[in-house]
Protein backbone atom coordinates (compact mmCIF):
# COMPACT_ATOMS: atom_id res chain seq x y z
CA UNK A 1 0.00 0.00 0.00
CA UNK A 2 1.22 3.72 -1.05
CA UNK A 3 0.02 6.70 0.71
CA UNK A 4 -1.63 8.08 -2.44
CA UNK A 5 -3.83 4.79 -2.58
CA UNK A 6 -5.93 5.90 0.23
CA UNK A 7 -7.29 8.76 -1.99
CA UNK A 8 -9.19 6.53 -3.75
CA UNK A 9 -11.12 5.64 -0.80
CA UNK A 10 -12.77 7.31 1.74
CA UNK A 11 -11.86 6.58 4.91
CA UNK A 12 -13.30 3.70 7.24
CA UNK A 13 -15.02 5.74 9.53
CA UNK A 14 -17.24 8.23 7.04
CA UNK A 15 -18.64 5.28 5.54
CA UNK A 16 -21.80 6.62 6.92
CA UNK A 17 -23.06 3.52 8.77
CA UNK A 18 -23.22 2.55 12.56
CA UNK A 19 -25.48 3.39 15.76
CA UNK A 20 -26.94 6.79 15.41
CA UNK A 21 -25.15 7.57 12.20
CA UNK A 22 -27.42 10.31 11.36
CA UNK A 23 -26.40 12.43 14.35
CA UNK A 24 -22.88 10.79 15.36
CA UNK A 25 -19.94 10.76 12.55
CA UNK A 26 -17.82 8.57 14.00
CA UNK A 27 -16.05 7.34 17.26
CA UNK A 28 -12.70 7.09 18.42
CA UNK A 29 -10.54 5.57 20.76
CA UNK A 30 -6.68 6.38 21.70
CA UNK A 31 -3.88 5.03 24.18
CA UNK A 32 -0.99 7.26 24.63
CA UNK A 33 2.32 4.97 25.39
CA UNK A 34 5.72 5.56 26.29
CA UNK A 35 8.63 3.86 26.19
CA UNK A 36 10.59 2.85 29.65
CA UNK A 37 13.40 5.54 30.48
CA UNK A 38 14.20 7.00 27.02
CA UNK A 39 13.21 10.74 27.35
CA UNK A 40 9.40 11.82 26.00
CA UNK A 41 9.35 12.97 22.69
CA UNK A 42 9.71 17.04 23.57
CA UNK A 43 13.09 16.04 25.36
CA UNK A 44 14.95 13.54 23.21
CA UNK A 45 17.63 14.19 20.68
CA UNK A 46 17.72 12.49 17.18
CA UNK A 47 19.71 9.38 18.04
CA UNK A 48 16.56 8.65 20.62
CA UNK A 49 13.91 9.56 18.36
CA UNK A 50 15.50 7.02 15.63
CA UNK A 51 15.73 4.40 18.28
CA UNK A 52 12.14 4.92 19.26
CA UNK A 53 11.08 4.61 15.41
CA UNK A 54 13.21 1.54 14.79
CA UNK A 55 11.96 -0.04 18.01
CA UNK A 56 7.93 0.71 16.96
CA UNK A 57 8.92 -0.42 13.76
CA UNK A 58 10.39 -3.80 14.82
CA UNK A 59 7.54 -4.62 17.52
CA UNK A 60 4.34 -3.72 14.80
CA UNK A 61 5.80 -6.05 12.47
CA UNK A 62 5.50 -8.80 14.87
CA UNK A 63 2.01 -7.66 15.19
CA UNK A 64 -0.62 -9.88 13.09
CA UNK A 65 -3.27 -6.83 13.17
CA UNK A 66 -0.90 -4.68 11.55
CA UNK A 67 0.66 -7.25 9.25
CA UNK A 68 -0.21 -5.06 6.14
CA UNK A 69 0.13 -1.43 7.41
CA UNK A 70 2.33 1.32 6.51
CA UNK A 71 5.09 2.62 8.30
CA UNK A 72 5.35 5.93 7.10
CA UNK A 73 8.12 8.78 8.32
CA UNK A 74 7.07 11.95 8.62
CA UNK A 75 10.68 14.16 7.69
CA UNK A 76 9.84 11.93 4.11
CA UNK A 77 7.25 13.52 3.55
CA UNK A 78 5.99 16.99 1.45
CA UNK A 79 3.55 19.70 3.72
CA UNK A 80 1.20 19.00 0.74
CA UNK A 81 1.16 15.16 2.06
CA UNK A 82 0.91 15.90 6.14
CA UNK A 83 -1.64 18.03 5.30
CA UNK A 84 -3.56 15.11 3.73
CA UNK A 85 -3.12 12.89 6.47
CA UNK A 86 -4.44 15.35 8.77
CA UNK A 87 -7.26 16.03 6.47
CA UNK A 88 -8.11 12.24 7.20
CA UNK A 89 -7.67 12.65 10.89
CA UNK A 90 -4.41 10.57 10.63
CA UNK A 91 -2.40 13.17 12.41
CA UNK A 92 -2.39 16.32 14.57
CA UNK A 93 -1.25 19.51 13.92
CA UNK A 94 1.79 18.85 16.45
CA UNK A 95 3.10 15.77 14.17
CA UNK A 96 3.27 17.63 11.06
CA UNK A 97 5.72 20.13 13.05
CA UNK A 98 9.12 19.39 11.61
CA UNK A 99 10.68 19.77 14.57
CA UNK A 100 11.48 15.78 15.25
CA UNK A 101 11.99 12.39 14.05
CA UNK A 102 8.11 11.75 13.79
CA UNK A 103 6.35 8.64 12.58
CA UNK A 104 2.99 6.95 11.54
CA UNK A 105 1.92 3.09 11.50
CA UNK A 106 -1.53 3.29 9.30
CA UNK A 107 -3.53 0.16 8.53
CA UNK A 108 -4.68 -0.27 5.27
CA UNK A 109 -8.40 0.45 6.50
CA UNK A 110 -7.35 3.71 8.16
CA UNK A 111 -9.40 2.27 11.28
CA UNK A 112 -6.21 1.67 12.85
CA UNK A 113 -3.50 4.52 12.95
CA UNK A 114 -0.22 4.80 15.20
CA UNK A 115 1.12 8.65 15.53
CA UNK A 116 4.89 7.34 16.98
CA UNK A 117 6.80 10.18 18.40
CA UNK A 118 4.01 12.85 18.38
CA UNK A 119 3.52 14.01 22.23
CA UNK A 120 4.27 10.81 23.52
CA UNK A 121 6.55 7.74 21.99
CA UNK A 122 3.18 6.11 21.18
CA UNK A 123 -0.43 7.31 20.22
CA UNK A 124 -2.46 4.72 19.13
CA UNK A 125 -6.02 5.54 17.98
CA UNK A 126 -8.85 3.63 16.54
CA UNK A 127 -11.75 5.21 14.55
CA UNK A 128 -15.13 3.71 13.86
CA UNK A 129 -18.11 4.79 11.63
CA UNK A 130 -21.28 6.21 14.26
CA UNK A 131 -21.18 5.91 17.60
CA UNK A 132 -19.34 3.06 18.44
CA UNK A 133 -16.90 3.12 20.68
CA UNK A 134 -17.32 0.29 22.85
CA UNK A 135 -15.83 -1.70 19.53
CA UNK A 136 -13.18 1.04 19.05
CA UNK A 137 -12.16 -0.04 22.80
CA UNK A 138 -12.36 -3.99 21.96
CA UNK A 139 -9.77 -3.45 18.88
CA UNK A 140 -7.04 -0.82 20.72
CA UNK A 141 -7.01 -3.31 23.74
CA UNK A 142 -5.95 -6.07 21.67
CA UNK A 143 -3.43 -4.15 19.50
CA UNK A 144 -2.35 -2.30 22.75
CA UNK A 145 -2.27 -6.31 24.37
CA UNK A 146 -0.16 -6.93 21.14
CA UNK A 147 2.36 -4.23 21.30
CA UNK A 148 2.93 -4.36 25.05
CA UNK A 149 4.90 -7.84 23.95
CA UNK A 150 7.39 -6.84 21.93
CA UNK A 151 7.33 -3.37 24.39
CA UNK A 152 8.48 -2.37 27.27
CA UNK A 153 5.70 0.53 28.42
CA UNK A 154 6.85 3.01 30.94
CA UNK A 155 3.82 1.28 33.90
CA UNK A 156 3.90 2.10 37.33
CA UNK A 157 1.63 -0.15 39.30
CA UNK A 158 0.54 2.90 40.98
CA UNK A 159 -0.15 5.59 38.52
CA UNK A 160 -0.78 3.22 35.59
CA UNK A 161 1.30 4.46 32.09
CA UNK A 162 2.80 7.16 32.19
CA UNK A 163 2.83 10.13 30.19
CA UNK A 164 4.33 12.68 29.47
CA UNK A 165 1.66 15.43 30.41
CA UNK A 166 0.14 15.00 33.66
CA UNK A 167 -3.50 15.08 32.05
CA UNK A 168 -3.34 11.86 30.47
CA UNK A 169 -1.56 9.52 33.38
CA UNK A 170 -3.73 6.09 34.52
CA UNK A 171 -5.61 4.54 31.56
CA UNK A 172 -3.95 7.18 28.88
CA UNK A 173 -7.29 6.83 27.42
CA UNK A 174 -9.69 8.95 25.24
CA UNK A 175 -12.48 8.70 23.97
CA UNK A 176 -13.83 11.16 21.40
CA UNK A 177 -17.52 11.39 19.68
CA UNK A 178 -17.77 13.50 16.24
CA UNK A 179 -21.34 14.75 16.47
CA UNK A 180 -23.45 16.89 14.19
CA UNK A 181 -25.55 18.75 15.95
CA UNK A 182 -27.44 21.56 13.35
CA UNK A 183 -30.74 21.41 15.65
CA UNK A 184 -29.15 22.46 18.70
CA UNK A 185 -27.07 25.28 16.68
CA UNK A 186 -29.95 26.52 15.01
CA UNK A 187 -32.49 26.51 17.90
CA UNK A 188 -29.22 28.28 20.10
CA UNK A 189 -29.41 25.64 22.57
CA UNK A 190 -25.70 24.22 21.58
CA UNK A 191 -23.95 26.71 24.76
CA UNK A 192 -26.69 25.15 27.48
CA UNK A 193 -25.25 21.63 26.42
CA UNK A 194 -21.77 22.65 25.60
CA UNK A 195 -21.11 24.03 28.74
CA UNK A 196 -22.94 20.91 30.63
CA UNK A 197 -20.38 18.88 28.96
CA UNK A 198 -17.84 20.95 30.46
CA UNK A 199 -19.37 20.91 33.95
CA UNK A 200 -19.29 16.91 33.88
CA UNK A 201 -15.51 16.93 33.16
CA UNK A 202 -15.74 16.24 29.39
CA UNK A 203 -14.44 18.22 26.75
CA UNK A 204 -15.74 19.55 23.29
CA UNK A 205 -13.44 20.70 20.54
CA UNK A 206 -13.39 21.61 16.76
CA UNK A 207 -13.47 18.60 13.59
CA UNK A 208 -9.51 18.70 13.92
CA UNK A 209 -9.01 18.07 17.23
CA UNK A 210 -6.97 20.26 19.91
CA UNK A 211 -7.56 23.76 19.63
CA UNK A 212 -9.57 23.77 16.22
CA UNK A 213 -13.00 25.25 16.69
CA UNK A 214 -15.92 23.80 15.81
CA UNK A 215 -16.96 24.35 12.34
CA UNK A 216 -20.47 23.35 10.66
CA UNK A 217 -22.09 22.19 13.13
CA UNK A 218 -19.44 19.58 13.93
CA UNK A 219 -18.24 18.90 17.82
CA UNK A 220 -15.61 16.34 18.91
CA UNK A 221 -16.59 15.36 22.48
CA UNK A 222 -13.97 13.62 24.51
CA UNK A 223 -13.39 12.54 28.46
CA UNK A 224 -10.85 14.21 30.61
CA UNK A 225 -9.89 12.23 32.80
CA UNK A 226 -7.59 9.49 32.62
CA UNK A 227 -6.79 8.12 36.39
CA UNK A 228 -9.17 6.80 38.95
CA UNK A 229 -11.64 5.14 36.46
CA UNK A 230 -10.64 1.99 34.47
CA UNK A 231 -11.09 2.10 30.79
CA UNK A 232 -14.58 0.39 30.91
CA UNK A 233 -15.64 3.18 33.24
CA UNK A 234 -14.53 6.08 31.08
CA UNK A 235 -15.64 4.64 27.81
CA UNK A 236 -19.01 4.04 29.54
CA UNK A 237 -19.31 7.26 31.46
CA UNK A 238 -18.88 9.31 27.91
CA UNK A 239 -21.22 6.71 25.91
CA UNK A 240 -23.60 7.71 29.00
CA UNK A 241 -23.19 11.71 28.42
CA UNK A 242 -23.10 11.03 24.57
CA UNK A 243 -26.55 9.10 24.99
CA UNK A 244 -28.25 12.14 26.08
CA UNK A 245 -26.85 14.92 23.81
CA UNK A 246 -28.44 12.91 21.16
CA UNK A 247 -32.04 12.55 22.04
CA UNK A 248 -31.49 16.36 22.89
CA UNK A 249 -30.73 16.75 19.17
CA UNK A 250 -33.17 14.39 18.22
CA UNK A 251 -35.68 16.06 19.95
CA UNK A 252 -34.53 19.57 18.75
CA UNK A 253 -35.32 18.17 15.17
CA UNK A 254 -38.39 16.64 16.05
CA UNK A 255 -39.31 19.81 17.26
CA UNK A 256 -38.27 21.82 14.43
CA UNK A 257 -40.13 19.17 11.90
CA UNK A 258 -43.40 20.17 13.69
CA UNK A 259 -43.45 23.41 14.56
CA UNK A 260 -40.98 25.25 11.90
CA UNK A 261 -41.01 22.66 8.81
CA UNK A 262 -41.18 26.15 6.07
CA UNK A 263 -37.99 27.56 7.59
CA UNK A 264 -36.00 23.98 8.05
CA UNK A 265 -36.72 22.72 4.50
CA UNK A 266 -36.17 26.34 3.03
CA UNK A 267 -32.57 26.55 4.85
CA UNK A 268 -31.93 22.76 3.31
CA UNK A 269 -33.23 23.44 0.22
CA UNK A 270 -31.01 26.58 -0.36
CA UNK A 271 -28.45 24.92 0.90
CA UNK A 272 -28.55 22.31 -1.84
CA UNK A 273 -29.19 24.50 -4.44
CA UNK A 274 -26.03 26.60 -3.61
CA UNK A 275 -24.19 23.58 -3.67
CA UNK A 276 -25.60 22.16 -7.23
CA UNK A 277 -25.11 25.40 -8.90
CA UNK A 278 -22.29 27.14 -7.50
CA UNK A 279 -19.17 27.92 -9.29
CA UNK A 280 -16.52 29.38 -6.47
CA UNK A 281 -17.09 28.15 -3.08
CA UNK A 282 -14.49 28.23 0.13
CA UNK A 283 -14.16 25.57 1.97
CA UNK A 284 -15.81 26.99 4.89
CA UNK A 285 -18.96 27.30 3.41
CA UNK A 286 -18.96 23.63 1.97
CA UNK A 287 -18.81 22.57 5.56
CA UNK A 288 -21.61 24.85 6.15
CA UNK A 289 -23.69 24.04 3.22
CA UNK A 290 -23.07 19.60 3.26
CA UNK A 291 -24.08 20.09 7.25
CA UNK A 292 -27.54 21.62 6.01
CA UNK A 293 -27.63 18.67 3.20
CA UNK A 294 -26.62 16.36 5.70
CA UNK A 295 -29.97 17.01 8.01
CA UNK A 296 -31.69 17.25 5.08
CA UNK A 297 -31.28 13.89 4.24
CA UNK A 298 -31.40 12.98 8.05
CA UNK A 299 -34.61 13.76 7.83
CA UNK A 300 -35.41 12.46 4.75
CA UNK A 301 -36.23 15.44 3.42
CA UNK A 302 -33.99 15.39 0.49
CA UNK A 303 -33.86 11.93 -1.21
CA UNK A 304 -31.77 10.08 -3.10
CA UNK A 305 -28.51 11.66 -1.71
CA UNK A 306 -26.42 8.80 0.23
CA UNK A 307 -24.67 9.58 3.46
CA UNK A 308 -21.27 8.37 1.89
CA UNK A 309 -21.77 10.77 -0.66
CA UNK A 310 -22.26 13.72 1.58
CA UNK A 311 -18.97 12.38 3.68
CA UNK A 312 -16.71 12.00 0.87
CA UNK A 313 -17.22 15.58 -0.19
CA UNK A 314 -16.74 16.78 3.15
CA UNK A 315 -13.34 14.93 2.70
CA UNK A 316 -12.43 15.55 -0.90
CA UNK A 317 -13.49 19.03 -0.84
CA UNK A 318 -10.55 19.87 1.51
CA UNK A 319 -7.32 21.72 0.32
CA UNK A 320 -4.51 18.99 0.01
CA UNK A 321 -7.68 16.33 -1.31
CA UNK A 322 -7.91 18.99 -4.03
CA UNK A 323 -4.44 19.13 -4.65
CA UNK A 324 -4.07 15.31 -4.30
CA UNK A 325 -6.69 14.51 -6.63
CA UNK A 326 -5.32 17.38 -9.33
CA UNK A 327 -1.70 15.89 -8.79
CA UNK A 328 -0.82 19.70 -8.76
CA UNK A 329 -0.56 22.45 -6.36
CA UNK A 330 -3.72 25.09 -6.96
CA UNK A 331 -4.05 28.38 -4.79
CA UNK A 332 -6.41 29.31 -3.15
CA UNK A 333 -8.62 30.72 -6.10
CA UNK A 334 -8.57 27.28 -8.17
CA UNK A 335 -9.34 25.61 -4.88
CA UNK A 336 -12.49 27.20 -4.61
CA UNK A 337 -13.26 26.67 -9.04
CA UNK A 338 -12.66 22.93 -8.60
CA UNK A 339 -14.40 22.60 -5.27
CA UNK A 340 -17.41 23.83 -6.81
CA UNK A 341 -16.83 21.95 -9.72
CA UNK A 342 -16.46 18.67 -7.94
CA UNK A 343 -19.59 19.20 -5.63
CA UNK A 344 -21.60 19.96 -8.76
CA UNK A 345 -20.75 16.97 -10.62
CA UNK A 346 -21.96 14.76 -7.26
CA UNK A 347 -24.69 15.83 -6.96
CA UNK A 348 -25.71 16.36 -11.04
CA UNK A 349 -26.97 12.56 -10.65
CA UNK A 350 -29.40 13.33 -7.88
CA UNK A 351 -32.43 14.77 -6.58
CA UNK B 1 -14.54 21.87 59.48
CA UNK B 2 -13.85 25.68 58.47
CA UNK B 3 -11.17 26.78 56.58
CA UNK B 4 -8.50 28.06 58.93
CA UNK B 5 -8.05 31.44 57.07
CA UNK B 6 -11.24 32.81 55.99
CA UNK B 7 -13.40 30.75 58.74
CA UNK B 8 -16.33 30.82 56.27
CA UNK B 9 -15.94 27.73 53.89
CA UNK B 10 -15.61 24.11 54.77
CA UNK B 11 -11.88 23.45 54.59
CA UNK B 12 -11.27 20.84 51.47
CA UNK B 13 -7.30 20.97 51.41
CA UNK B 14 -5.48 19.45 54.02
CA UNK B 15 -2.10 19.77 54.82
CA UNK B 16 0.25 18.71 56.99
CA UNK B 17 3.67 20.48 57.81
CA UNK B 18 6.72 19.22 60.45
CA UNK B 19 8.67 21.55 61.87
CA UNK B 20 11.49 20.96 64.23
CA UNK B 21 9.47 17.94 64.91
CA UNK B 22 5.99 19.76 65.17
CA UNK B 23 3.17 18.93 63.20
CA UNK B 24 1.29 21.20 62.30
CA UNK B 25 -1.92 20.83 60.72
CA UNK B 26 -3.58 23.64 57.78
CA UNK B 27 -7.43 22.97 56.55
CA UNK B 28 -7.97 25.62 53.79
CA UNK B 29 -11.26 26.02 51.72
CA UNK B 30 -10.72 25.71 47.88
CA UNK B 31 -10.32 29.56 47.28
CA UNK B 32 -8.31 29.83 49.90
CA UNK B 33 -5.96 27.37 49.07
CA UNK B 34 -5.66 29.03 45.37
CA UNK B 35 -5.66 32.41 46.70
CA UNK B 36 -2.09 31.17 48.44
CA UNK B 37 -1.13 28.94 45.54
CA UNK B 38 -1.61 32.09 43.56
CA UNK B 39 0.81 34.66 45.97
CA UNK B 40 3.72 31.81 45.44
CA UNK B 41 3.01 31.26 41.61
CA UNK B 42 3.78 34.17 39.70
CA UNK B 43 2.12 32.97 36.33
CA UNK B 44 -0.29 31.07 36.95
CA UNK B 45 -1.17 28.13 34.11
CA UNK B 46 -2.89 25.36 34.83
CA UNK B 47 0.13 23.42 35.35
CA UNK B 48 1.53 26.39 37.55
CA UNK B 49 -1.85 26.82 39.63
CA UNK B 50 -1.53 22.50 40.27
CA UNK B 51 2.15 22.48 41.14
CA UNK B 52 1.75 25.91 42.89
CA UNK B 53 -0.86 23.96 45.30
CA UNK B 54 1.51 20.88 45.14
CA UNK B 55 4.01 22.79 47.19
CA UNK B 56 2.01 24.70 49.20
CA UNK B 57 2.54 23.95 52.97
CA UNK B 58 5.88 21.93 52.67
CA UNK B 59 8.90 22.90 55.12
CA UNK B 60 11.51 25.32 53.66
CA UNK B 61 13.57 22.19 52.98
CA UNK B 62 11.10 20.71 50.69
CA UNK B 63 10.33 24.02 48.85
CA UNK B 64 14.12 23.76 48.16
CA UNK B 65 13.89 20.20 46.81
CA UNK B 66 11.59 21.39 44.03
CA UNK B 67 15.10 22.07 42.81
CA UNK B 68 15.50 18.18 42.39
CA UNK B 69 16.16 16.49 38.78
CA UNK B 70 15.32 13.64 37.34
CA UNK B 71 18.44 11.50 37.41
CA UNK B 72 17.97 9.57 33.92
CA UNK B 73 16.85 13.01 31.84
CA UNK B 74 17.92 16.21 34.11
CA UNK B 75 14.47 17.67 34.33
CA UNK B 76 14.09 19.91 36.84
CA UNK B 77 10.90 20.54 38.86
CA UNK B 78 10.84 23.80 37.97
CA UNK B 79 11.47 23.16 34.30
CA UNK B 80 8.29 20.54 34.58
CA UNK B 81 6.24 23.36 35.89
CA UNK B 82 7.01 25.93 33.27
CA UNK B 83 6.08 23.30 30.72
CA UNK B 84 3.94 21.33 32.43
CA UNK B 85 5.13 18.04 30.72
CA UNK B 86 7.75 15.40 32.10
CA UNK B 87 11.06 14.93 31.05
CA UNK B 88 10.67 10.67 31.04
CA UNK B 89 9.12 7.76 32.74
CA UNK B 90 11.29 8.42 35.24
CA UNK B 91 10.51 11.96 36.05
CA UNK B 92 7.63 10.36 37.41
CA UNK B 93 9.74 8.71 40.54
CA UNK B 94 11.97 11.39 40.95
CA UNK B 95 9.10 14.40 41.77
CA UNK B 96 6.59 11.57 43.39
CA UNK B 97 5.81 13.25 46.59
CA UNK B 98 4.73 16.46 44.74
CA UNK B 99 2.95 14.47 41.32
CA UNK B 100 0.88 12.82 43.51
CA UNK B 101 -1.05 15.61 44.93
CA UNK B 102 -1.01 17.34 41.40
CA UNK B 103 -2.11 14.20 39.98
CA UNK B 104 -5.34 14.64 42.39
CA UNK B 105 -6.36 17.62 41.37
CA UNK B 106 -6.21 16.73 37.93
CA UNK B 107 -8.25 13.91 37.78
CA UNK B 108 -9.80 13.58 41.18
CA UNK B 109 -7.70 10.30 41.89
CA UNK B 110 -4.17 9.24 42.12
CA UNK B 111 -4.88 5.91 41.97
CA UNK B 112 -4.35 3.69 38.74
CA UNK B 113 -7.29 1.50 38.40
CA UNK B 114 -7.04 0.49 35.11
CA UNK B 115 -5.54 -2.29 33.25
CA UNK B 116 -1.69 -3.39 33.32
CA UNK B 117 0.95 -3.97 30.40
CA UNK B 118 0.43 -8.34 30.32
CA UNK B 119 4.06 -8.58 31.23
CA UNK B 120 3.63 -6.47 34.24
CA UNK B 121 0.36 -8.35 35.20
CA UNK B 122 1.68 -11.63 34.75
CA UNK B 123 4.90 -11.32 36.55
CA UNK B 124 2.84 -9.38 39.63
CA UNK B 125 1.83 -12.74 41.55
CA UNK B 126 5.71 -13.64 41.93
CA UNK B 127 6.37 -10.17 43.20
CA UNK B 128 3.83 -9.62 45.38
CA UNK B 129 5.91 -10.98 48.57
CA UNK B 130 8.61 -9.12 48.20
CA UNK B 131 6.97 -6.24 47.59
CA UNK B 132 5.15 -5.95 50.88
CA UNK B 133 8.42 -6.96 52.42
CA UNK B 134 9.71 -3.62 50.61
CA UNK B 135 6.71 -1.70 51.50
CA UNK B 136 7.22 -2.58 55.18
CA UNK B 137 10.74 -1.32 55.20
CA UNK B 138 9.54 1.68 53.38
CA UNK B 139 7.38 2.53 56.39
CA UNK B 140 9.78 1.53 58.89
CA UNK B 141 11.94 4.44 57.56
CA UNK B 142 9.72 6.74 57.33
CA UNK B 143 8.31 6.69 60.28
CA UNK B 144 12.31 7.19 61.70
CA UNK B 145 12.16 9.88 59.42
CA UNK B 146 8.55 10.93 61.35
CA UNK B 147 6.83 11.52 57.60
CA UNK B 148 4.07 10.80 59.54
CA UNK B 149 1.87 11.54 56.01
CA UNK B 150 4.10 9.32 53.91
CA UNK B 151 4.26 6.79 56.73
CA UNK B 152 0.43 6.78 56.67
CA UNK B 153 0.08 6.23 52.76
CA UNK B 154 2.66 3.16 53.02
CA UNK B 155 0.47 1.96 55.62
CA UNK B 156 -2.78 2.20 53.87
CA UNK B 157 -0.73 0.19 50.71
CA UNK B 158 -0.16 -2.24 53.12
CA UNK B 159 -3.08 -2.72 54.22
CA UNK B 160 -4.50 -3.06 50.95
CA UNK B 161 -2.04 -5.40 49.38
CA UNK B 162 -2.67 -8.31 52.17
CA UNK B 163 -5.90 -7.96 52.06
CA UNK B 164 -5.72 -8.75 48.24
CA UNK B 165 -3.43 -11.45 48.86
CA UNK B 166 -5.83 -13.43 51.52
CA UNK B 167 -8.59 -13.20 49.22
CA UNK B 168 -6.36 -14.51 46.84
CA UNK B 169 -5.25 -17.11 48.95
CA UNK B 170 -9.14 -18.21 50.59
CA UNK B 171 -10.39 -17.75 47.09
Amino acid sequence: MKLDDLLQHSSEWLKGTGPYSDIVISSRVRLARNLNNIPFPHRMNKKQAREVLDTVRLAVEKVDFLKNSLFLELQQLDNLDKQFLIERHLISYEHARPDNQRGLVLEENEVISIMVNEEDHLRMQVMQSGFNLQEALNIINQIDDSLSQHLDFAFSPDWGYLTSCPTNTGTGLRGSVMLHLPALVMTRQINRVLSAIAKLSFTTRGLYGEGTEASGNFFQVSNQVSLGHNEEEIISNLNALIKQVVEQEEQTRQHLLTHQRVMLEDKIWRSFGILKSAFVISSQETIELLSMLRLGVDLKIIKGVDRSVINRLFLITQPAHLQKLENKRLSSQERDTKRAEIIRKTLESVG
Amino acid sequence: MLCDLCGKNQATVHLTEIIDNQITELHLCEECARAKSMEMEQQFGLADLLAGLAEFGKGVEEVESSKIKCPNCGLSYDEFKKIGKLGCSQCYNAFRRYLSSLLKKIHGSNKHVGKFPMKVASGLDKEKKPLLEELRQKLQRAIEREEFEEAAKIRDQIRELEKKQNKDETG
